[in-house]
């Protein structure tokens, strides 16, 4: 039995910062780090002096370490953290950072997460993302994440009736809401018959079940809730949070993610039940993992993930709002940024700043990351739900 | 059921040979003790020697107890197939250049999962069984098979990648005069090779066994003297461009070790035979083999060398030859390296005492010249780098990992070799 974990109280997420994703970029991680932490600063009103609390995520920032980006970018925080982790990044950086300005570590930590996109550079990061990966899947076909995570859908579909006609509504959906973010890198309307028809990449997953690796950041503010008001920020409550790392490593294959070993903590915690999440930021590197959340993060049973599917609306006006910014299926994932796409946009759902994407009343907010297929499934998972003050 | 392979199309001399590329080569420390395993043809996976947990992928400590006593060793290879893709877009040149290809996620009766290759006749749920194949960069990678034997299942594209099938492949046999030549002839003849080059030196001097070589279906007699580099480089540039598998049989053996010997005279000619006919063959044929490891179904293949299995470790008796032996061993592991960048594969039949006129008076088993073209011709199909043929390169390969210091002990006093 895990001893209760105290509250964050008095703590909170604001100033959420996308920098506009290219599908290509000439530029270095650092150049998009930078973006991210200027336009922070002018956000928030600050000067990038007084970020004294500094989290970076990024897959593209080798040989350099957020250690080095504080002297390449003329940062002196006396809190540092590098995570490297993925699709979970964002969820972690929330957690590790709400934690040190609750103990007053820091005053106000920038959490950012930025790649770039250079034509090889997908290539070269996938032959050496990590050892298991180098020897024991990447020589296999060398599909990368799109073979993995097909072998993941395809034992899905079989063991629980899941269609591609289920994944192609989630990605129809996610399209839909993208048209309404400037942002989207995709601009055009998905049919779920085009989904259907789409080019194979690596059988049962298509195109459209891929993500557009792209290059941006992502980056939000942690710090005390008296400075956010003081500085008019709108901001959002850490009401829980989990994190769970390599869960459930005797299933044969990937069925559910760590989630599911920490979901009552999560809502417990936060005292919501899952129908008072408004809306939903799940991280989407393909659909499968999505329709997992669903069961996992418990708005359904186990399984029961397709029936979820045909049995709502995930668009921004349907009943069920998901991944309202289009998600990384619809947005481009920026590397890193992948793992705090979902918590940016959930912090402006509940502050009610989302503009066009924004789902009406929506006060209380679920993102939750996933990240690190370090050899046949992804590691790291991660969860956390956000209020707004009126909630 | 596999399609059949058909005969390969001539080639047209005036189309561009494809580069060979290769998979991703790099691998961990741990993960080679896949490649040695394939090298000759095990199936092995490491286990915890604390709590006994068989671990893949290959790691450093014990995935269950943090044992990092973790050693290779021969596991049931039976499984199910749990889930399985077919990759059509691939970021690595060599699997682009193959798409679509197939890989699966078999689970091991024995515990872990494990991502693989996945032959064309293994259906979803099927139970398999893995073996452990090199692949074209030389690297240990797993392989779903049926669980049984399907019709043509050898001639599986992915399967023949891994493979050094003679099946419609051209073969050069270095040394008609060698009494295994027949035997070697033939049994790559039975094995479906399309034509087979024998080397023949001083046609003028006879010898027993010509007659039935000449008989042997596919077999043409060529004019070949590993000991004269221009004769070497003659028939390189005659058929260099079409010679798949190349079956060094050369050798030259006399008994005795050094101060039996007055001179070096013969310990020259075990040199100029066993070592530098290697390597004048290497010199002549190596570049286009490796320049042909992609050429089509009948790409540049597999280099065969029949090796004293005293190479390991000298046996008095044979003292020189031993050596010579052990620095051809040497020599191979040289050109393997140097020819795996067109994938193509070196393997190395170690044998004991041959049933020859210069082991006569050596007491039995001795390895009779079919027994020895049988495993050149299998460990051809399994595409293996490493094969011991006959009871007594078994038994000395044993005892050379159980300790080379101990062997050589026992090979000086062979009152210790019982």
């Amino acid at each position: 039995m895990n001893a209760k974990r105290a509250g964050y109280d008095g703590v909170v997420a604001a100033v959420p910062v996308t920098v506009p994703y290219q599908r290509y970029s000439k530029e270095t991680a650092h150049w998009w780090i930078a973006r991210a932490l200027r336009q922070l600063a002018e956000e928030a009103g600050i000067k990038p002096s007084e970020i004294d609390g500094f989290c970076a995520s990024s897959f593209t920032l080798f040989p350099d370490t957020a250690v080095g980006l504080t002297q390449h970018l003329g940062l002196t925080p006396r809190w540092l953290d590098h995570i490297p982790f993925g699709g979970a990044s964002g969820i972690v950086a929330l957690r590790r950072a709400a934690r040190a300005v609750q103990a007053g570590d820091a005053n106000v930590v920038a959490c950012v997460a930025g790649d770039t996109n250079h034509v090889d550079s997908f290539r070269r990061m996938l032959s050496s993302f990590s050892r298991f990966a180098q020897d024991a899947s990447y020589p296999y076909g060398s599909g990368g994440p799109n073979a993995c995570f097909a072998l993941l859908t395809d034992h899905y579909m079989r063991q629980f009736g899941a269609t591609r006609e289920d994944f192609g509504a989630i990605c129809v959906a996610q399209r839909e809401n993208a048209l309404r973010n400037p942002h989207a890198i995709m601009k055009k309307p998905l049919s779920l018959q085009q989904y259907l028809d789409a080019r194979a990449i690596s059988d049962p997953i298509a195109l459209f079940d891929c993500v557009m690796p792209v290059a941006g950041a992502e980056a939000f503010l942690v710090m005390r809730e008296d400075d956010a008001r003081a500085a008019g920020l709108p901001h959002a409550h850490i009401r829980s949070s989990i994190e769970r790392h390599n869960a459930f490593p005797d299933d044969p294959i990937q069925m559910r993610g760590g989630w599911a070993m920490d979901i009552d903590e999560l809502y417990g915690m936060a005292g919501v039940a899952p129908d008072q999440i408004d809306v939903l930021q799940t991280y989407d590197d393909y659909p499968v993992i999505v329709m997992m959340q669903f069961e996992d993060l418990g708005f359904c049973e186990k399984g029961d993930g397709p029936q979820f599917v045909r049995a709502h609306d995930l668009t921004i006006e349907g009943d069920f709002p998901h991944n309202t910014n289009g998600g990384q299926l619809s947005a481009g994932q920026a590397g890193a940024a992948g793992g705090y796409i979902g918590l940016v946009e959930a912090i402006r759902q509940v502050t009610g700043t989302a503009g066009p994407t924004q789902v009406k009343g929506a006060k209380t907010a679920m993102a939750s990351g996933f990240g690190m297929i370090n050899y046949d499934r992804g590691l790291c998972s991660g969860a956390a739900i956000l209020s707004g003050d009126t909630a | 059921m596999t399609d059949p392979l058909n005969p390969p199309p001539r080639k047209n001399p005036q189309k561009r040979t494809r580069i060979p590329t290769r998979p991703m080569p790099m691998r961990s420390r741990a993960a080679l003790g896949l490649a040695a395993a394939a090298a000759e043809g095990r199936f092995m996976l490491q286990t915890c020697a604390e709590c006994g947990t068989v671990q893949y992928p290959p790691r450093d400590a014990c995935g269950a107890c943090l044992s990092v006593e973790l050693n290779w060793t021969d596991v049931s290879p039976a499984g199910h197939l749990i889930a399985d893709t077919t990759v059509r877009t691939s970021t690595n040149v060599y699997f682009r250049e193959r798409a679509p290809w197939r890989v699966g996620t078999v689970r091991l009766d024995v515990g872990p999962s494990a991502i693989c290759h996945v032959h064309g006749d293994v259906a979803a749920d099927d139970p398999v069984r893995l073996v452990i194949k090199l692949d074209k960069s030389g690297q240990g990678v797993l392989f779903a098979l049926p669980q049984k034997t399907t019709p043509n299942m050898e001639d599986d594209p992915h399967m023949r990648e891994m493979t050094c099938d003679p099946k419609f492949r051209r073969v050069l046999i270095t040394d008609a005069r060698n009494e295994n030549a027949p035997a070697l002839a033939q049994a790559l003849a039975d094995a479906g090779a399309s034509l087979i080059f024998v080397g023949e030196s001083e046609a003028w001097r006879p010898y027993p066994h010509r007659d039935a070589l000449e008989k042997t279906a596919n077999v043409k007699i060529v004019p070949l003297d590993v000991t004269d580099t221009a004769s070497v480089a003659e028939l390189a540039g005659e058929i260099g461009g079409k010679t798949d598998i190349l079956v060094n049989n050369a050798r030259f053996v006399r008994p005795g070790g050094i101060m039996d010997r007055g001179d070096v005279v013969f310990a020259r000619d075990e040199m100029e035979v066993n070592f530098f006919g290697m390597m004048r063959l290497a010199q002549a044929f190596g570049p286009a083999m490796r320049g042909r490891g992609a050429d089509g179904d009948n790409s540049a293949a597999a280099w065969v060398n029949i090796l004293s299995v005293y190479a390991l470790s000298n046996m008095p008796e044979f003292g020189a030859f031993s050596a010579s032996n052990a620095a051809a061993l040497s020599l191979s592991q040289c050109l393997r390296g140097e020819l795996i960048e067109g994938g193509v594969r070196v393997m190395n039949v170690f044998t004991g005492p041959t049933e020859d006129e210069w082991h006569q008076p050596l007491p039995p088993p001795k390895v009779l010249p079919a027994a020895l073209a049988r495993a050149v011709v299998d460990g051809l199909r399994e595409g293996l780098e490493d094969v011991f043929v006959g009871d007594v390169a078994k038994d000395l390969i044993d005892r050379w990992r159980a300790g080379p210091k101990i062997l050589e002990r026992e090979m000086m006093d062979p009152g210790g070799q019982g």
